[in-house]
């Protein structure tokens, strides 16, 4: 007998992976205000999917796959004269519309898109459970080993260049870290709600944080927290596990605003 | 010249696009020197020193830098995301890990030690520089380079942390390379004038470069006053009142 029997466990053992390291990632979107970056390679994995169903292949080589691509795009098309939230909104919606229409030429079974757009975590199989974890610890290493470049390289780029920091190495680093997370968390809270797990914790941790490890440490829990208690509450009251998560989390960034405002005013 | 540079740019010219903003610059920062880089807006000046620490490709000329030579460099402004904690101690410490002592070191001699602790997004300008100054004297740098080290301070502010730059290249010894648009101030105080657009006008001493017919043409003969507060400093001794 063993925990990943049950449905449940299984759910909650991917849920808390992808909350662990959304959670830090998402504080490097927050500081380099990458938002839209996230929504744009989270919903080009949309078009992932539809590949992977084409091709036969597992949804998460699919996602990681288009995720990169986006990513690419995004470079290559920087400094062309667009501003770049126009551009990564023009991507993002463009990948999620193609990727739709892509689904929907893909013949055989019925596919079901909320899947895909509010993840499923309730049917995540053994498997699962551990790509997400290879996944998860993959990302973390990348993370820690290359935590004080990455720091550098996002306060500023001429600084990080002095001190023999490759900024552009280190956007590389982020964007394949970007691209397995969305690979493994669509699944788990569909490809329209990533850019929730990677904002909001660290957007809530900011306030009580004063270095940028203890942000970091502070997001993974309040991500932990929320998966764990959005999947009780969902099981609860038989609501979608994706956004009851992502509910928590929200609650949790109102609470902390609330919290700091009648506290102390700096 | 017997002395070799710390570092000596040959030919150097970057384009962006297919604009050439630096157009065959040649550069030479000799030990324990001050040399400033002077020229209109857009003439180059921030793209030399990015060229020069390596942060942007060159379409043709070298770089030379003397073998195992630490650089110090200070951009223009820095600004860290506010969602960023960060503080001036940890500033110091990244990417390479740092003693408290050599923090401490580096700060005291910006003379800003007592925001060791402070979180640098809410520091005034002045002091985000002198912060910045700090983390380029980290590791005993041979050169500095400095992009217009003094924008937004005001003219005492300025006048405070020249004085302090040119304290601290007489006691640590090392070069200086900075950007500057503050004529008065270079003349008074550079060894080594380059007056830069896109290509190198003239370049000399501040007395040779302010009475060359190539820096007239750029700054017009307005500056003539800053020769005269030249001379009147180094013939007369300074008293205090």
């Amino acid at each position: 007998m063993n925990v990943l029997d049950d449905f449940l466990w299984r759910a909650a053992i991917a849920g808390v992976g992808v909350a662990v390291i959304a959670a830090p990632l998402g504080c490097f979107v927050v500081w380099r205000r990458m938002a839209y970056f996230g929504d744009a390679t989270a919903h080009a994995a949309i078009l992932g999917v539809a590949l992977s169903l084409a091709l036969e292949v597992s949804i998460l080589l699919g996602a990681l796959a288009m995720a990169l691509v986006m990513a690419m795009s995004v470079s290559a098309m920087r400094g062309r004269g667009y501003a770049m939230d126009t551009l990564l909104g023009v991507l993002a919606h463009s990948a999620l519309a193609f990727g739709l229409v892509a689904i929907s030429f893909v013949s055989g079974v019925r596919v079901d898109l909320t899947a895909y757009l509010f993840g499923d975590i309730l049917t995540v199989t053994k498997t699962d459970v551990l790509s997400i974890w290879v996944g998860v610890l993959l990302v973390l290493s990348l993370l820690v080993w290359r935590w004080r470049r990455l720091l550098i390289a996002t306060i500023d780029e001429e600084l990080a260049q002095a001190s023999g920091v490759n900024p552009r190495t280190e956007h590389w680093v982020l964007t394949l870290a970007l691209a397995v997370v969305v690979g493994v968390a669509i699944k788990v809270v569909g490809a329209l709600l990533i850019g929730a797990l990677l904002l909001i914790p660290a957007a809530t941790a900011r306030r009580f944080a004063g270095t940028p490890e203890s942000m970091a440490m502070l997001a993974v829990g309040v991500g932990a927290v929320s998966a764990v208690s959005g999947l009780g509450l969902s099981w609860r009251f038989d609501t979608p596990a994706g956004p009851s998560i992502v509910c928590v989390i929200a609650v949790l960034f109102l609470l902390s605003a609330l919290f700091v405002k009648s506290g102390k005013s700096s | 010249m017997s002395e070799l540079p710390l570092i000596q740019a040959h030919s150097l010219s970057v384009k962006r696009g297919n604009k050439l903003i630096l157009d065959q610059v040649n550069l030479s920062v000799f030990s324990g020197e001050i040399t400033t880089v002077v020229g209109p807006n857009g003439s180059g000046k921030s793209t030399l020193l990015k060229a020069l620490i390596g942060g942007l490709p060159l379409s043709s000329g070298n770089v030379k830098k003397k073998a195992s030579l630490r650089v110090g460099y200070l951009p223009q402004t820095v600004n860290i995301d506010p969602t960023l904690p960060l503080s001036v101690e940890r500033l110091l410490s990244l990417p390479n890990r740092i003693s408290k002592q050599q923090s401490d070191a580096a700060l005291d001699e910006a003379g800003v030690l007592d925001v060791a602790k402070s979180q640098f997004t809410e520091l005034s300008g002045g002091q985000r520089q002198r912060v910045l100054l700090a983390r380029a004297l980290l590791g005993k740098p041979d050169v500095v380079l400095l992009d217009e080290p003094t924008q937004g301070l005001d003219q005492p502010g300025s006048a405070a942390f020249y004085r302090q730059i040119d304290d601290i290249r007489q006691r640590v010894g090392c070069a200086i390379l900075m950007v500057s648009h503050e004529l008065h101030v270079v003349m008074a105080s550079s060894d080594h004038v380059v007056c830069l657009n896109g290509h190198v006008c003239c370049a000399g001493r501040p007395e040779q470069v302010a009475t060359a017919p190539e820096y007239r043409a750029l700054f017009g003969s307005g500056t003539q006053g800053a020769l005269a507060l030249y001379r009147h400093e180094h013939t007369h001794h300074h008293h205090d009142h």
